[in-house]
């Protein structure tokens, strides 16, 4: 405890994610003044660029870039603060064992390819009607407040707004699984599976679980406020996030890596900052934590200074992770029989038929990895060939269905699940394994050691109806409010949630500038 | 119990019986038996009236096993229990009790109960409703162990004036001495007893905590140590008039806990129930504690008062009026009596803001059944402090000889 520092800001923001990147850079343009301060060595949290392999890099978590809204891009001027895409709209191609890749609005057999183009129409749409709900404060319920009755008015407007029809058809899938969805619409069992795993991907759901039409919208929702389709940064999602730091410490933010917070500092009822491990206290009128909730309630705060039914509902956040994220350092391009070179660039997908979905869900219900496991897959290096050294390439594919509390355990199945992914790909990609110079696997559990994220969920919290706007993380810390004055989330526990997005660091932001005094 | 019975299977005798059944059958003559909390206790030995006046006049055995009874122990007990009740438990001394409450986060009562301090890290929690999933979740970050004891200690009342007389004649040397929500180590003959002056009469009184297999030998003790100085044995009618002239709230009668309510508006805060002499706004954080600081800021909206009626018919169950009228309701009775002692016709009662203040006037509708004739009756109620009955004898230490 000795030589303990003592220090003052405005604000104090836990964790340099993207989202913490954003709040801090918005605090900052505000005028407060800020810091921030990672645990890790590194910025980024599950958005950096790491070397995995001597000379080999990759996003260490989403590798592709599609959430985050154009407008918030914009605003934090990301493009003069150095982010630059290696590729823009990529296409998204279903491999199979079995058949010939399918690429997504391409090649489709008559009845499917004018069902894919009204069904693409409608989803659209039917996002972008929600999509306001999603880019700004959740609505609360039962409060006097204007802003919250005109928001809810205001979706209500949006789906009313539709047409009847239209309006009619978005609250009769609303609620109902994406299986149904999609053996209404199509036959093909390979644009079925390759459509049903965007419902699912980073979920703890399966395709016949209900509220995954919800996941879906809420993934086309977010995609219509972004542009440039996938997209992938010059450098990896880290290049993302350091072009966030820079827009932050140019207005003024300080960022201090190596600096992990112990426990935040409640003085008289109230946020008073924090003390790090290393004993140094910072007083602050406003903590902004964009840690999890479970981490920043439970192990940051502390219980005692909360209420136990709050506690409890905390505690009860469904946070268990059940993507893996698989690295492979390659000697050369792999080589999936039938894809072009465009295609090789794009997103891939191990997700042939919706049956096959679910039953390597099933797996996961029972602490069981997948037999199977359904992956998206890029090759960043076709569109960044900086990230491997001259004429090498790397793997990057988020792996599903990993649970996080695996029955074995992850350090006794960790190779033979390297091992099935391997398996799995090179059933695709025959040749792949002879190519191998290098591996990483991070499970669940290894996201949750190295990002700090509690159950080691990519989203910090699956995105279900109960999960979700108003009740998300929990009710009585909506809006980026906590029941501890001037403490505040602002991560993906909060709507709107995960995925490289950053709307829930900047609403935060807009929640502590609207408080009074500097 | 006996082994001449031969045990049913535990789905055809659902209630449990306490140590002292076997006891209160023989005692009983009207074979009133009710459930409480999971066991059969006795209503009425026999007659109301007949226990009511040995809680006044002489000494009385209650069992009161089936309270609930939970030990909290470890490093983090107080802490925990801090965190959990409203009081300032930091100021409980070992070996002393503390009536107390606690809320959900909403500032509503769950509970109330008294805490024993058994030791520096032990406590005892007793309860009126089984509550173990609270008191767990309310235990998530602290070193605490909380385990239900209920059936591992036996319990009895020995309220009345000469209720001291008796455990002293009883062979409790110094039992005199205690002092009122103190805690004292007892043996009686070779039983290690507990006792503690607590009570739910508003007299004088002490409960008696003791091993299970010792209870029928403590009954017997002081049912011979007593019978000079009329100790009888009462069921719950009898207590349930005392603890009304005491002031005492029952739980399920004059409140609902917060955990059970179905309609929203139907929880009561310790504020509205007259309780806030229970909490402690300045102890540090507690479950509830931001929204009863908001609640006093917003003032109150009803409260529990004591009201004092015309006349002698109870106002069981009546909705009180600003006037005679009828017109305009503003609360209603949750527990009334025609009280012997104070010659009173008393009643508990829960009513809107501003008229609970004490002195206001309200008007009782008291519906009469008189060989089934309904007559409807409206009588003035004042509003009066509580306790409407708190003689001197119940703090005297040490209390008179008799």
């Amino acid at each position: 405890m000795a030589g303990r520092a003592q220090s003052e800001v405005d604000c104090i923001v836990v964790g340099a994610g993207h989202n913490g990147l954003v709040c801090a850079a918005m605090l900052a343009r505000g005028g407060r003044s800020v810091v921030v301060l990672e645990a890790a060595a590194r910025m980024g949290g599950a958005a950096q660029t790491r070397e995995f392999a001597p000379g080999f890099k990759v996003s260490a978590g989403a590798h592709l870039l599609h959430l985050m809204p154009a407008e918030l891009m914009r605003e934090l001027q990301l493009k003069s603060n150095g982010l630059n895409w290696a590729a823009q709209s990529l296409p998204t191609t279903a491999l199979s064992p079995s058949a010939a890749p399918l690429t997504l609005g391409q090649g489709l057999s008559g009845a499917d390819a004018s069902a894919y183009a009204d069904y693409s129409v409608r989803m659209r749409r039917f996002g972008a009607a929600l999509a306001p709900m999603f880019s700004k404060l959740a609505p609360r319920l039962g409060t006097d407040a204007w802003s919250d009755k005109l928001a809810l008015l205001r979706l209500g407007w949006q789906i009313r707004k539709l047409g009847k029809r239209d309006m009619r058809e978005l609250l009769r899938i609303i609620g109902m699984n994406v299986y149904d969805l999609l053996q209404e619409n199509f036959e093909s069992p390979a644009l079925k599976g390759a459509l049903g795993f965007d419902a699912i991907l980073g979920t703890n759901f399966g395709p016949r679980s209900p509220g995954t039409v919800l996941t879906l919208l809420y993934r086309l929702a977010a995609e219509s406020a972004a542009e440039g389709g996938l997209a992938q940064p010059q450098g990896g999602m880290g290049a993302l996030c350091d072009a966030l730091a820079k827009a932050a410490t140019e207005a003024g933010a300080t960022i201090r890596t190596s600096a992990p917070v112990a426990r935040i500092l409640v003085e008289s009822d109230r946020a008073a900052g924090v003390v790090l491990d290393s004993g140094e206290r910072i007083s602050a009128r406003s903590v902004i934590s964009s840690a999890d909730p479970k981490s920043t309630f439970l192990q940051l705060l502390g219980p005692r200074y909360l209420d136990t039914g709050f506690v409890r509902r905390v505690k009860h956040i469904r946070s268990r992770g059940l993507a893996a994220k698989l690295h492979l350092a390659l000697n050369q391009a792999p080589r999936f029989e039938g894809l072009d070179a465009a295609g090789l660039g794009g997103r891939l997908l191990i997700a042939p038929s919706l049956e096959h979905l679910e039953h390597a869900y099933n797996h996961s219900k029972y602490g069981e990895f997948s037999a199977e496991p359904l992956m998206e897959i890029t090759i960043p290096t076709v569109n960044d060939p900086g990230l491997a050294p001259a004429g090498r390439h790397v793997l990057s594919a988020i792996v599903q269905y990993a649970p996080y509390a695996l029955k074995q355990g992850w350090q006794a199945e960790r190779q033979r699940f390297t091992d099935t992914c391997i398996d799995t790909l090179e059933r695709v990609a025959p040749g792949l394994r002879s190519s191998i110079a290098g591996v990483e696997l991070l499970t669940p559990l290894d996201m949750e050691r190295e990002f700090r994220i509690s159950g080691g969920h990519w989203h910090h919290g699956d995105l279900a109806f109960d999960q979700f706007l108003m009740v998300r993380p929990v009710p009585g810390a909506a809006q980026h409010r906590t029941p501890l004055e001037g403490l505040f989330l602002c991560g993906a526990g909060c709507h709107p949630g995960g995925g490289v997005m950053g709307i829930a660091g900047r609403n935060a932001a807009q929640q502590v500038l609207q408080q009074a005094g500097p | 119990m006996s082994s001449s019975e031969p045990l049913a299977p535990h789905f055809k005798q659902p209630l449990l019986k306490t140590p002292f059944y076997r006891r209160a059958r023989e005692l009983s003559q009207m074979d009133s038996f009710v459930p409480w909390a999971g066991y059969t206790t006795i209503d009425v030995f026999t007659s109301v009236e007949q226990e009511y006046f040995a809680i006044r006049n002489a000494t009385t055995l209650y069992d009161l096993t089936p309270m609930v009874k939970y030990r909290v122990v470890g490093p983090d007990a107080l802490p925990y229990l801090n965190r959990l009740v409203t009081r300032d438990i930091a100021k409980l001394k070992p070996d002393r009790v503390a009536y107390c409450v606690w809320c959900n986060d909403d500032g509503h009562i769950i509970d109330d109960g008294t805490i024993f301090r058994l030791g520096q890290d032990e406590y005892r929690l007793c309860t009126a409703d089984r509550q173990l999933d609270w008191l767990l979740d309310s235990a998530i970050g602290f070193a605490v162990e909380i385990s239900e004891v209920t059936e591992q200690i036996a319990a009895l009342a020995v309220q009345g004036p000469t209720a001291c007389a008796v455990l002293k004649a009883a062979g409790l040397a110094g039992v005199e001495r205690l002092k009122p929500f103190e805690i004292g180590y007892f043996t009686l003959g070779e039983v290690p007893l507990t006792l503690s002056r607590t009570g739910f009469t508003g007299d004088l009184g002490y409960e008696v905590w003791m091993t299970p297999d010792s209870a029928e030998a403590v009954w017997d003790a002081l049912m011979t140590a007593g019978k000079s100085r009329g100790i009888r044995a009462i069921g719950s009618q009898a207590l349930n008039v005392a603890r009304i002239e005491a002031g005492f709230l029952l739980p399920h009668i004059d409140f609902v806990s917060a955990e059970h309510t179905i309609r929203t508006g139907r929880d009561r805060s310790p504020l509205e129930l007259g309780l806030a002499w229970l909490v402690d706004l300045e102890k540090g954080h507690f479950t509830g504690r931001r929204a009863l600081l908001e609640e006093r800021r917003r003032g109150p909206v009803r409260q529990l008062v004591g009201l004092d009626i015309e006349g002698n018919k109870p106002a069981h169950n009546a909705l009180l009026y600003t006037a005679a009228d009828g017109m305009r309701e503003v609360g209603s009775v949750s527990s009334a009596i025609w009280s012997p002692t104070c010659k009173r016709n008393i009643a508990l009662a829960m009513v809107n803001a501003p008229y609970m203040r004490t002195g206001s006037t309200l008007w009782a509708e008291i519906y009469l059944n008189r060989e089934l004739v309904w007559e409807r009756r409206m009588s003035r109620a004042t509003v009066v402090e509580r306790p409407f009955f708190a003689p001197e004898r119940r703090r005297a230490t040490p209390p008179a000889e008799f």
